[in-house]
């Protein structure tokens, strides 16, 4: 008989249901609620109004129609202002929001000393990286929503709103492409959640917030770097950022569920991977500081 | 960390009758410095448990170490009766602590850190969340700074709060790290009025400090750290009386050497004389009978003076005096 066996737990102090949900909403206040995050979320929803206004105050001119992917068809239909704004989001901005918010989520708590009390509460580790976790991809998920959401109404009153020509040259209805911009905005979200988790890893590993953010972001260009490579070409299908443009796959008149199901699934195995590695660091670190 | 493969009824009763109890607790450090070294700790259920020591000696990593947050090289620590950190989620609860001076989000008020502390307590009760916090931020004297966000906060004002949060539920057992660092006196004899109403109502308190003076008087036990080892703990009492009392007897020149043959045939022993003035060990004799027989064999007695060491001279004996950092 061990000691742990005979001395019984405390009938008290049982976890009480809808406990979750609790700590979650106290998560996602804390993250929502905090001025800077809010200035950089409008500091995302800045960007397709200038672009907007860019390509509405130039489109007469001679570079009017030009610019790459889908910037060059804004001005004929509205619509495309929100695929050219995550379009243009994707190889840093988003990276650098992800970083922000997954280096604070823990060691953000670790450097202001709040990370202790958390797990003196208690919270179990488990517990609180999920919810970390969660409220960290919300944050992404509203970054991404706010961008969409902006543009979309920009590029209403900049240009209008009409029937769409996919990139196949078909026109399908405004219904129909309002459909397949959401899409590009949901792929373009759940294109970030493997990112998220190195993010999370990253961020159990140090107590200095700025450190884990700069390496999330060093991780989405480095990956975006090797893609160019083609001598690395073997690897390209897992590399973290290689299906980011795959969205365009909506823009398509049959889109190809393949090409965007692989690209989800590299997601997740980076998700299952550094989530892994997350749980396993932070479920044992010693907590210092 | 196992825990002792056998264990009789009466060791389980050993156990359970300590609020904290520690078995060679150890923890080294990657560096190969060993923080906490073998440390056996015993804070009796309803004590006020001083865990005295320089700063660099071990507290606050044994505290980390009871609350789970640190995992301990080798030994095994229970917190009222229950293993750590394995019983963790059931016992932390009813375990209020102060680690290393307060921390909380500096943007957030004081009242919406309590809240988003609570809110992260599995176990406790949301629908009484805003009264609980209302009377521990009472209960410190923070009601009217509640609604301040923490970054305006004095330095007294956040300790106070770090209290607040330990103080979110009832506890049965307070850890409190140095919770009188950065208070001027007035509030450092606010938190030994609290830690002794808390006491009062049963909740055993374990109160670091590198200060001595400054919980001694609440406190019924003490430990001395130094140098990662506890070098002495105990009931205060028994501490106090550990210090051997001496005696001095100041009398006339003429008369030191009757008045050293009356201290000597008294059995006290160390008779030493300085001019006109002796010392020695008081031992068991009565300070009384002393100077009954000095002046029955005719010394002249000028003074007489016992003094008992004072836990100040034991705490200085055993860590050393001065500023220097244990290391």
């Amino acid at each position: 008989m061990s000691l742990a066996d005979v001395v019984a737990p405390a009938p008290t102090a049982r976890a009480r249901p809808g406990a979750w949900s609790r700590l979650l909403r106290s998560e996602l206040r804390l993250v929502f609620g905090r001025r800077r995050n809010i200035a950089l979320l409008a500091g995302l929803a800045a960007v397709p109004l200038l672009l907007g206004t860019v390509l509405f105050v130039t489109q007469d001119s001679a570079l009017g129609g030009q610019g790459p992917g889908f910037v060059g068809r804004v001005t004929g239909n509205g619509l495309f202002l929100v695929v050219a704004a995550l379009f243009m989001c994707l190889p840093f901005l988003l990276p650098l929001t992800i970083g922000i918010a997954s280096g604070e989520a823990i060691a953000g708590e670790a450097s202001a000393g709040t990370l202790r009390y958390l797990l003196a509460v208690p919270v179990s580790r488990t517990r609180l990286l999920a919810v970390k976790a969660v409220a960290t991809m919300a944050f992404v998920a509203a970054a991404v929503l706010a961008i969409a959401v902006v543009a979309l109404g920009a590029g209403a009153t900049y240009f209008g709103l009409g029937d769409i020509t996919l990139l196949s040259g078909t026109t399908v209805p405004l219904a129909d492409g309002v459909l397949r911009v959401t899409g590009v905005a949901a792929y373009v979200a759940l294109s970030l959640t493997g990112l998220v988790a190195v993010g999370l890893f990253f961020s159990t590993l140090t107590e200095v917030p700025v450190g884990a953010m700069a390496a999330t972001v060093i991780v989405a260009i480095v990956s975006a770097v090797l893609d160019t490579l083609p001598q690395l070409a073997a690897i390209h299908p897992a590399l973290l950022t290689h299906h980011w443009l795959d969205f365009a796959e909506f823009l398509r008149l049959e889109v190809d569920w393949g090409v965007l199901g692989q690209g989800l699934a590299v997601q997740a195995a980076w998700v299952a991977i550094f989530g892994s590695l997350a749980w396993s660091r932070f479920a044992t670190a010693d907590v210092s500081s | 960390m196992t825990a002792s493969p056998a264990l009789r009824p009466a060791e389980l009763e050993e156990i359970t009758s300590f609020a904290v109890r520690t078995e060679g607790l150890t923890k080294r450090f990657r560096s190969g410095q060993t923080a906490v070294d073998a440390i056996d700790l015993r804070v009796p259920r309803g004590s006020v448990y001083g865990f005295l020591g320089p700063n660099g000696s071990g507290k606050t990593t044994t505290i980390r170490m009871l609350l789970g947050l640190v995992r301990p090289t080798s030994g095994a620590a229970w917190l009222l009766g229950e293993p750590m950190p394995a019983a963790g989620g059931s016992v932390l609860p009813r375990v209020g602590a102060l680690v290393e001076g307060p921390a909380f989000h500096p943007y957030l008020t004081g009242r919406a850190n309590l809240a988003r502390l609570d809110a992260s307590d599995a176990t406790a009760d949301p629908r009484t969340a805003r009264r609980r916090s209302e009377d521990a931020l009472e209960r410190v004297g923070l009601t009217a700074a509640a609604t301040k966000p923490y970054r305006q906060y004095s330095l007294g004002m956040k300790q106070r709060l770090g209290l607040a949060a330990a103080l979110l539920r009832p506890r049965e057992l307070l850890v409190l790290d140095e919770p009188t660092n950065g208070l001027d006196p007035q509030g450092t004899r606010e938190v030994r009025i609290l830690v002794r109403e808390l006491a009062d109502a049963g909740t055993t308190v374990l109160v670091s400090s590198h200060l001595l003076t400054e919980i001694e008087q609440v406190c019924s036990h003490l430990g001395i750290m130094g140098r990662g080892r506890l070098l002495l703990q105990g009931e205060r009492g028994a501490l106090i009386d550990r210090g051997a009392a001496r005696v001095s007897v100041t009398t006339t020149a003429a008369h030191v050497g009757a008045a050293a043959e009356v201290l000597t045939g008294f059995g006290l022993a160390d008779v030493t004389a300085d001019g006109p003035t002796l010392r020695a060990l008081l031992g068991d004799a009565a300070p009384e009978r002393v100077s009954a027989a000095l002046v029955r064999a005719g010394v002249d007695l000028v003074g007489l003076e016992v003094r008992r060491p004072s836990l100040e001279d034991l705490f200085v004996e055993l860590t050393g005096e001065g500023f220097d950092v244990a290391r």
